[in-house]
Formats: C-alpha cells, sequence, structure tokens
C-alpha cells in the first residue's frame, strides 16, 4: 500500500491542516514540503479526510496547497551502539554534527542519522546457530565505553526465532547485518546492530516489575538522609523561579550512583545544557574513573527551539532510557521542565480548540503525566538480570504555586516530593528543599527512627520560631531556645550544602552516616547552657566547627582534629541525653 | 508581479482577513488605505482565507483597501550605517535620517544550536555593587529587572548602558514614554555613547503591533553585529508592553486563553526572544538586559513569572533600589570564583546577616526587647543599607569587597559571621581599621 499524501489547507502557528488521500495513522509522521525543504511533522488529530499536524520546526512561508508526504511510519527513535556521550534535539538529531555542517544556527528541515554510520565496533556474539530466541535477547555485545552494550533481537520482532547465522566476531559497523533469524513460518530476518522503536510505546520486554528498595545515592543529603529516592523510583523537584531547580538536578546527574545519567533539557534555557555539555567532559566519574560524558547522554530541546519537538523530547529521553534499561542498566533521567513538556501540550490542544480544562491545560494532562512516570521501574528481565530507571522531573508551577495542574498530576504518581521554597532560597539557605512540606516514600541511608528523630527537631524548631515572631526571645523557655537552636543549627550544617564547593558538593554514604551519627549526638544532648545568648553562643561556635568540619577531605588528619574539637565543645556542656533518644538508641543497637 | 488584493473581508482588531491565494505563512504586504500604507503580517492561513495583523493599526482600514503581498518575511537592513540611527518598531528612520535598504536580513531567523555556544565566561563590570557583588552580570546573560511602575528602572539601565564595558549597544523601546526615550537619548549623548548606539523605539503613542516587531528586529541586528565579533548589549525596556501586544492578537483571534487572558505560547514568544543572548565561540556576544514592570507589584503575575523562568536571575527593583532578596543572577558562579576568593563567601555572609536584620527590625517594631545580639545586627543593618544597598555607590568591585569585610568587622566578630576559618585569617581586617 502506498503512503498517504496530502495538501495543506490551514496553517495556525505550528498546526497545519492537511487534506489527505489515502490513510493516515495518529500520530504518523509526515513531511511538509516547502520548496526545497521537508519539514517533520506528526498527525495529532484526524477528522474524515481532514488530518491535523504539528510541525516539528517553525512554520514560516508555508503556504496553502503545499504537499504533504506521509511516511506510515509513527515517530522513532534509532536505538543501537554509539547513543553514550551524545547530544541530541528532540528528534534525535546529533546537535554536534549538526554543528559541523551547519554552523552557529539551527537549519530548518536538516535531519541526519542519530548513529555513526562509519564507526566500527568490535562485536563478540553470544548466541550459536541453532539457539532459539525472542525479542530482546541477547546477541552479542559490543564494547561502549565503559560498558557492554548487548546486541539485541529488535524490540519488535513478535514470537521466537531460530538463529540461522551469527557474525563472526569482529569489527563491523552498525548497518552491516549480524545474525540471520528464522521464524516459525519458515521466513528469514537479517538483523543488525540498529533498530527503531516508536517513542510514545513503552518498551516492555522484561519477566516482572519489581517494587523499588534499594536507594540511589544522590551525594545530597537533605535528600539521601532525609528525603530518600529509590533506583527505579520517581520524583519530582517544584519550585518556583530561581530556588536552584536546575542547578539541583545539575549536581544530582553528577553525583548520582547510578550507571547511566539521560538529561532531557525541556524547553529550558541553552546555557544551562551548555555547561552540561562543555563541562561534563572535563569531570571524571569517581565510579569509573573515566569521562562523567562517558555515561551521560544529553537531549536537548531549549526553550527556543521549536515547540512540538519539545513535546517529542521527553518521550525520546524516555525510550533511549528503556532500551539501556533492558541491558540491566540502572539508569536516571532527569527531565527539567516537565512544565514545559505540558505547556507545549496546552499550547497544541488550545490550536486545535478543544475544550480546555484547569489552567487551559488539556484534560489528558493527568493521564499523559501519569503514563510517563510509569515508564519507570525497576524490572527484572528475561535473563533475570535487574535493570531500572528513576525518574526526576522538575515542575515549574506558575506563580510559585503548588496547587496549579501540572504539580498536582505529578504528586499524585511520584515516590517522592522534593519542594524547594522560595523563602529558603531568599535566605540563601541551598538546597532550597522545604524540609517541612516535602516528603519520600523510599527509605534513606540513615536509621529510619533517627532520622524521623531529627526531622521532629526541625517541625518544633519551626514552631518555636514562629512563637518567638509573638512572644519575643525573653517569652521563650531556654529549653525551647536550645531546640531551636538545634534545629537552626541542623539545618545549617547538614541540610544546607554548598553546591559549588570540591568537597561538601558531594557526600559520600558512608560520610553521611558518620557525620549524621556525630550530629545525633548534638542533637539528642541535654546542654547545661544558662541562658539564650549563652545557648547562641554555643551554638554559633558549634557551627563554625561544624561548617570546617563539612568542608574537609574526609577520613585526613584534619577531619579527625575537627570532628575532636566539636566533641570537645560537646562534652563540655552535656549533662545528659534526651531519654526519648537513649531509648531510641538502645532499641537499635 | 504579485497580486493585488482589493477586498478586504473582515477587520476586527488590529486583523484583518482577505481572500487570497499564494499567500505564505509569517509573509508580509503592504495595506494600502486612505490613511496611508501600513506593513500587515500573515498570522493565519485557513483554505483562502488569509490573517493579518496590521503594524500600524487596523483603524481607518476600509473593507475596499488594496492589500499587496510582499512575498518575504520581515526584514532589515543591517550594515555599519545602524550606528548612531534612530528606528521606530518597523525599522523605518524615525530621527529624519535617510532610510536604509541595502543588506536585508531575516528577522526572527532560526534559534542558535547548544553545541555551538560556550560556558559564559567574562564579568560585566559595571561599579554598582549591588550588581558585582551580590549579582554579578555575565556577558551573554539575559536578566530582566523586575519593577512597579515609577521606580526609576530606565534611570538604571541607562546607568548600566553607560557603564558597561561592551562594544554596542542596541536600545529596544516596547511602549516607551516619549520622556523617557528623550531620556534615553540625552543621556546616551551626554555620555558620548550615542555613537555605538542603535535605538529602535516604539513609543507608547504608536500603534501596538508595532511593538510586537521591536524585539525580533533589535535581536536579529545585535545578531548579525554579534557574529562580526561585536559585544553587544541590547536593552529591551519594557517588554510587559510587549506580552500585553501579544494578548490583545491572541484575543483578537480567539485563541483560547491560559492565564489571565495571556496566550499559551506567552512562554515560548518570551522565550524565543530572550534566548537569543548568547556567545558565540568565536565571534562576538549578546547581553540581554530588559524591565518588566509587574502589574500590582505581583511576581506571579504570567509576565514577571514566565520571564523568570527564561531568564538567567532578575534584579528586583524597590523603593529605588536593587533587593537583595530575591534578586538573583544565575550565571554569578561561573564568574565569582575568579574575581577573588572570598567574593562568594562574602556575598552569603552579608545577605545570610542582613536577613536575620531585617528579623531583628521586626522585632524592634513589635516592641520586643533588643539582645546584644540584635543591637549588633541594627547596626549591621543601617551600615549595609547606606554603603552597598544604595544605587548611587559607584565603586570597583574590588574595592566594595574590602568595604565588606570592614562592615562586618565593625559590627562583629570572625565567629558571629558564619565565614569559613581560613578566609577569616586572610581578609578579616586588622582591630584599627575598623574604627
Amino acid at each position: 500500500m502506498p503512503n498517504a499524501t496530502g495538501k495543506i489547507i490551514g496553517v495556525n502557528g505550528n498546526l497545519i491542516s492537511v487534506e489527505v488521500e489515502g490513510n493516515v495513522a495518529l500520530n504518523e509522521v509526515g513531511y511538509a514540503v516547502v520548496g526545497a525543504q521537508r519539514l517533520k511533522s506528526e498527525v495529532i488529530r484526524i477528522r474524515g479526510n481532514r488530518a491535523e499536524m504539528q510541525v516539528f520546526e517553525s512554520t514560516r512561508s508555508i503556504g496553502i496547497g503545499d504537499r504533504v508526504e506521509f511516511t506510515g511510519e509513527l515517530l522513532t527513535v534509532e536505538l543501537g551502539p554509539g547513543l553514550l556521550s551524545r547530544v541530541f534535539d528532540g528528534l534525535q538529531n546529533p546537535l554536534p554534527e549538526v554543528a559541523e555542517q551547519h554552523g552557529f544556527f539551527l537549519p530548518r528541515g536538516v535531519y541526519m542519522a542519530p548513529l555513526d554510520r562509519t564507526l566500527k565496533w568490535q562485536f563478540a556474539p553470544a548466541v550459536a546457530p541453532g539457539d532459539t530466541v525472542r525479542a530482546a535477547d541477547t546477541l552479542g555485545t559490543v564494547p561502549e565505553g565503559i560498558f557492554q552494550h548487548c546486541i539485541m533481537v529488535p524490540f519488535h520482532m513478535r514470537g521466537s526465532y531460530q538463529v540461522v547465522s551469527i557474525a563472526a566476531p569482529g569489527e563491523y559497523t552498525v548497518d552491516t547485518p549480524i545474525a540471520e533469524l528464522k521464524d516459525a513460518a519458515g521466513e528469514l530476518h537479517q538483523v543488525t546492530m540498529v533498530f527503531e522503536w516508536p517513542v510514545k510505546r513503552p518498551i516492555t520486554h522484561f519477566a516482572q516489575r519489581l517494587r523499588p528498595t534499594e536507594q540511589m545515592v544522590t551525594k545530597v543529603r537533605i535528600i539521601d538522609t532525609f528525603l530518600p529516592v529509590a533506583l527505579g523510583g520517581t520524583y519530582c523537584i517544584p519550585g518556583p523561579f530561581g530556588a536552584g531547580k536546575t542547578v539541583l538536578q545539575q549536581v544530582t546527574s553528577r553525583n548520582a550512583d547510578v550507571d547511566i545519567v539521560i538529561i532531557a533539557a525541556v524547553g529550558e534555557r541553552a546555557g544551562e545544557v551548555v555547561e552540561t555539555l562543555r563541562e561534563f567532559p572535563k569531570l571524571t566519574d569517581p565510579r569509573t574513573g573515566r569521562s562523567l560524558m562517558e555515561r551521560t547522554i544529553i537531549i536537548c530541546n531549549t526553550s527556543s527551539m521549536p515547540v512540538a519537538a519539545r513535546e517529542a523530547s521527553v518521550y525520546t529521553a524516555v525510550t533511549i532510557a528503556e532500551y539501556y534499561r533492558q541491558m540491566g542498566l540502572h539508569i536516571l533521567l532527569l527531565a527539567d521542565s516537565t512544565s514545559r513538556w505540558a505547556q507545549a501540550m496546552r499550547e497544541m490542544s488550545g490550536r486545535l480548540e478543544e475544550i480546555p480544562g484547569e489552567e487551559a491545560f488539556p484534560a489528558y494532562l493527568e493521564s499523559v503525566v501519569a503514563s510517563f512516570y510509569e515508564r519507570a521501574g525497576l524490572v527484572e528481565l528475561n535473563n533475570s538480570k535487574k535493570g531500572s530507571i528513576t525518574i526526576g522531573g522538575t515542575v515549574s508551577p506558575a506563580g510559585g504555586n503548588f496547587e496549579e495542574p501540572v504539580t498536582q498530576a505529578t504528586l499524585k504518581v511520584v515516590g517522592a516530593f522534593h519542594g524547594l521554597s522560595r523563602d529558603r532560597a531568599n535566605a540563601r539557605r541551598y538546597p532550597a528543599i522545604d524540609p517541612l512540606d516535602s516528603w519520600s516514600k523510599y527509605k534513606g541511608c540513615n536509621d529510619p527512627q533517627r532520622t524521623e528523630y531529627a526531622r521532629d527537631i526541625i517541625f518544633k524548631g519551626n514552631e518555636i520560631s514562629q512563637m518567638m515572631k509573638v512572644v519575643g526571645e525573653e517569652g521563650t523557655s531556654i529549653s525551647d531556645y536550645i531546640t531551636y537552636q538545634k534545629a537552626e543549627f541542623l539545618d545549617r550544617v547538614y541540610l544546607q550544602q554548598d553546591s559549588f564547593h570540591p568537597i561538601d558538593a558531594a557526600v559520600s554514604v558512608e560520610r553521611q552516616r558518620h557525620v549524621f551519627e556525630l550530629l545525633f549526638s548534638i542533637l539528642s544532648a541535654e546542654l547545661k547552657l544558662e541562658n539564650q545568648e549563652e545557648a547562641r553562643d554555643f551554638f554559633n561556635t558549634m557551627r563554625q566547627y561544624f561548617l570546617d568540619y563539612n568542608v574537609a577531605e574526609w577520613q585526613s588528619e584534619q577531619f579527625k582534629q575537627l570532628e575532636d574539637r566539636i566533641r570537645t565543645l560537646l562534652k563540655s556542656k552535656q549533662i545528659g541525653i534526651d531519654p526519648v533518644a537513649k531509648e531510641l538508641v538502645a532499641s537499635t543497637d | 508581479m504579485r497580486k493585488v488584493y482589493s477586498r478586504i473581508e473582515a477587520i476586527a482588531g488590529n486583523v484583518i482577513t482577505v481572500t487570497a491565494r499564494g499567500a505564505r505563512y509569517d509573509e508580509l504586504a503592504l495595506v494600502n488605505s486612505a490613511h496611508g500604507q501600513s506593513l500587515a503580517q500573515v498570522i493565519r492561513l485557513d483554505q483562502d482565507k488569509v490573517s493579518l495583523q496590521v503594524f500600524s493599526g487596523a483603524r481607518g482600514i476600509s473593507t475596499g483597501d488594496e492589500v499587496r503581498f510582499l512575498g518575504h518575511s520581515m526584514q532589515v537592513s543591517f550594515s555599519e550605517n545602524l550606528l548612531g540611527r534612530i528606528f521606530d518598531g518597523s525599522g523605518q528612520p524615525r530621527d529624519n535620517g535617510p532610510s536604509l535598504e541595502e543588506n536585508l536580513i531575516e528577522v526572527g531567523g532560526p534559534a542558535v544550536n547548544p553545541a555551538r555556544r560556550i560556558i559564559p565566561r567574562n564579568m560585566i563590570r559595571t561599579g554598582i555593587p549591588m550588581i558585582d557583588v551580590f549579582n554579578t552580570l555575565v556577558e551573554s546573560q539575559k536578566l530582566p529587572i523586575f519593577s512597579v511602575s515609577g521606580e526609576p528602572y530606565n534611570e538604571l539601565l541607562a546607568r548600566i548602558a553607560l557603564q558597561a564595558e561592551v562594544d554596542l549597544i542596541i536600545l529596544g523601546g516596547i511602549g516607551l514614554k516619549y520622556d523617557d526615550y528623550l531620556y534615553f537619548k540625552d543621556t546616551l549623548e551626554e555620555g558620548g555613547a550615542l555613537s555605538h548606539c542603535i535605538f529602535f523605539v516604539h513609543t507608547a503613542s504608536d500603534p501596538t503591533v508595532e511593538a510586537l516587531m521591536v524585539p525580533d528586529i533589535s535581536l536579529a541586528v545585535a545578531e548579525q553585529f554579534a557574529l562580526q565579533g561585536k559585544r553587544v548589549l541590547v536593552l529591551l525596556s519594557d517588554m510587559t508592553n510587549f506580552a500585553d501586544a501579544l494578548k490583545e492578537i491572541a484575543v483578537t483571534m480567539e485563541q483560547v486563553p491560559s492565564n489571565r487572558g495571556y496566550p499559551g505560547d506567552l512562554y515560548s514568544q518570551l522565550a524565543s526572544r530572550y534566548e537569543k543572548a548568547v556567545d558565540f565561540e568565536g565571534a562576538g556576544s549578546i547581553t540581554i538586559l530588559s524591565v518588566t514592570t509587574m502589574p500590582g507589584d505581583d511576581v506571579t503575575h504570567p509576565i514577571p513569572d514566565n520571564t523568570g523562568y527564561i531568564t538567567e536571575g532578575q534584579f528586583y527593583l524597590r523603593n529605588g533600589r536593587i533587593e537583595p532578596f530575591g534578586s538573583l543572577s544565575r550565571l554569578k558562579q561561573l564568574v565569582n570564583s575568579r574575581t577573588r576568593k572570598d567574593h562568594r563567601a562574602i556575598m552569603d555572609a552579608m545577605i545570610t546577616l542582613y536577613a536575620a536584620y531585617l528579623e531583628s527590625q521586626e522585632k524592634r517594631s513589635m516592641g520586643f526587647r533588643m539582645t546584644d545580639w540584635d543591637n549588633k545586627l541594627l547596626k549591621y543593618g543601617g551600615l549595609f543599607e547606606e554603603k552597598m544597598l544604595d544605587l548611587s555607590v559607584n565603586i570597583p568591585l574590588e574595592e566594595a569587597l574590602d568595604l565588606g569585610w570592614e562592615i562586618l568587622a565593625a559590627c562583629f566578630t570572625p565567629a558571629e559571621t558564619g565565614l569559613r576559618s581560613e578566609l577569616i585569617a586572610e581578609f578579616w581586617p586588622a582591630r584599627e581599621a575598623v574604627s
């Protein structure tokens, strides 16, 4: 059946209306032909012989009567070795390669192959002729950076196949056939190292989904200790502008303890992507000693790039994540910001003149957001290996108000909520995650009861500080005042962390446990402090000591000295241990 | 020869609709009416119905007026001859100079490939401590001044323009009051800067649609100069008028409004302008300073809200000074590690203490007893406001940092400042200097 063609009969922003001859599918890709340029578009609504398409490019100078050529295929990504350390736009065009050919600007209608066609990969077969394989089974491996990249039976091949031939170990390009498979009907299929998969369909070639239990370490104290994220879990970071969402994402992308990080820059500033782009190749991954870029993929559709491609970019990112998960790897997908993605949906919905929901977002917003986050998870693969995708999405709520539709739709489906607060950001308390409002359903790196004890002090401290605003310091009892100072102290030396300091920026779990124990002994101490003045001085000094301690090299001589200094100071004023804490320690030790 | 259409079918707001063949999206047309000629731009195609927004407004246009399509989208002349000249929102001279027609370039061209951007690395010194020390301006940054009407934002903009170290200044005036336009012109003339300035000015009395073109024209010209290696500073005042013009057209076109009547693509529209700020590898740069007046001093209003998410920080201008809270330069980390090693620490410590000062001040106004600590903070707050916060202070960064240490030393003991010990050892002023 030949692919359909069409004729443009309307243009409204990035939406075109097309009169179609032949059959078209929803989400089918077509090209609008404008002069010598072919502009990629996707069908988003069909009514009779009229299709509405979103154009992934600027629609400037499109005219009535221009031709549209349909491809018969959905929007897909190319999967194969050579995706790591690359930078793509939302449609998987490799941006550095586009720049090489076209200079500073992104020309319209230019599409390039995502994978390098000339590069040869060292292939090692993993099956023998006669073996039976199914979709997503490994045929062989090629080394890609620090990983053994599995060459799998393309996911769209249904049923089981018999291996007829398999390439000998050696170097091949991605397009070289490396295996011949015979299906039940006896038909032969040639398989190369690369295949395509539609972005909007989740890859579900695994045995079962498991409950995420293991922690994903981010090396940010407030997250790992108080608001942990699990491997295969989901979390969101809503926050007003200027609260440090992006810095937090960048720090996480550097330090997170996972195999691969995929950064989806969705409708955000180009400058932020550039920082990652230029810095990562220079940074070393502490886990492997190799460049951080080798474990990173950037999908970048910044705010000035066409809106429709922005919508595609989150799907491109998550599909690539699923592909690598199939190899038994742990992947972290950071989407910044999902609000821009939702806005792209809103723009299209408006142009389609759909009945608007709250704040003009489409009625299907919640289900779309939910199905995106549901693509995260820890799975047991068919070969009983485990792989996971953790999704962390930022949300940019209008006016910093968390009641808005995107934040609410997201909160329903995530396992942890790291809400950023403008007040904390204004007071330069970074990371500005609000310890009172935020929550996590996952298990952290420290003893939960002690964490809860510390968290309780933050709550009490906050209450006392509210009260102090009314009754003043003189009206506050000394014990309340000490609790307040403890809360402030905990906030300053543990919750706050300097993302730009070489040592403080990333704190290992080992160190977090150690420091938290010390901190706990201070928080649970009964102190002999006569009056407010004395209490403030004590905690000022303690804070000073602790800040120096935080930036000292882990287990260095200096670190130990500073710790001694803290213990000595504590001992000079300690008269006992809070009975609640004592009981807690007794029950856990 | 392009066809002339002499039947306008609908006129609503500033949008006219004609039945025409062969028109292309974004194309320009000339509308000839009894009141003169005006440019118009295609904003929607539906079968053979073509909707155009008319730059000089649709008022007075008759259904029998002529529409002639030009076959190209918005263009502007680009050459050195632009320097020192003043144009209106559609690129026509407003200074009685000759009209420029040579070397036309496309307006609103494609986005810059992120892979070709570089990390901003040069600080732009302004001599204003609240900017240099606390919210450092960086080359290729895009930064709005959030302000309420009546604040001296144009004065601040003009002062930064005069003192900033750049090669070229382009002023895009959007709905600028005529007085303010003259103020800019006079100030830059007196400062001897007019010869490296280009003005594209749409004043409050000009037709609304023209306002939409100003950012695009200014940035298209800036881009060409930047590609030639020039460091360009683009001043846009006031972007709220731009957003309001967008809203006006959207409402006329019966688009579904998203928030307070603004179109759903407000974010994308603003972003495609602000994102023109760039540092080209091996060429020049564009830095954008804009003004966004906040209706009702409400930062959650859609315009400042969307702007804040796009730009790299913001300056809040309130009571004639740049607010220490909320004001932020997101790029400052990229440069302030290389200015002086105490820069970041001083910046953070002084702001944290200033926040504590405000709390003490509140306590005092509620009649609570002031502790020693409160008194120290009150003394500090006074000094900080007088010597740092005041916009009339004009000193280089290094002097401002020294001044910061002196203010701290005059009020606190080292441990009270929360600064790291190594910095205190190096920078804490000797006792004598304090008094």
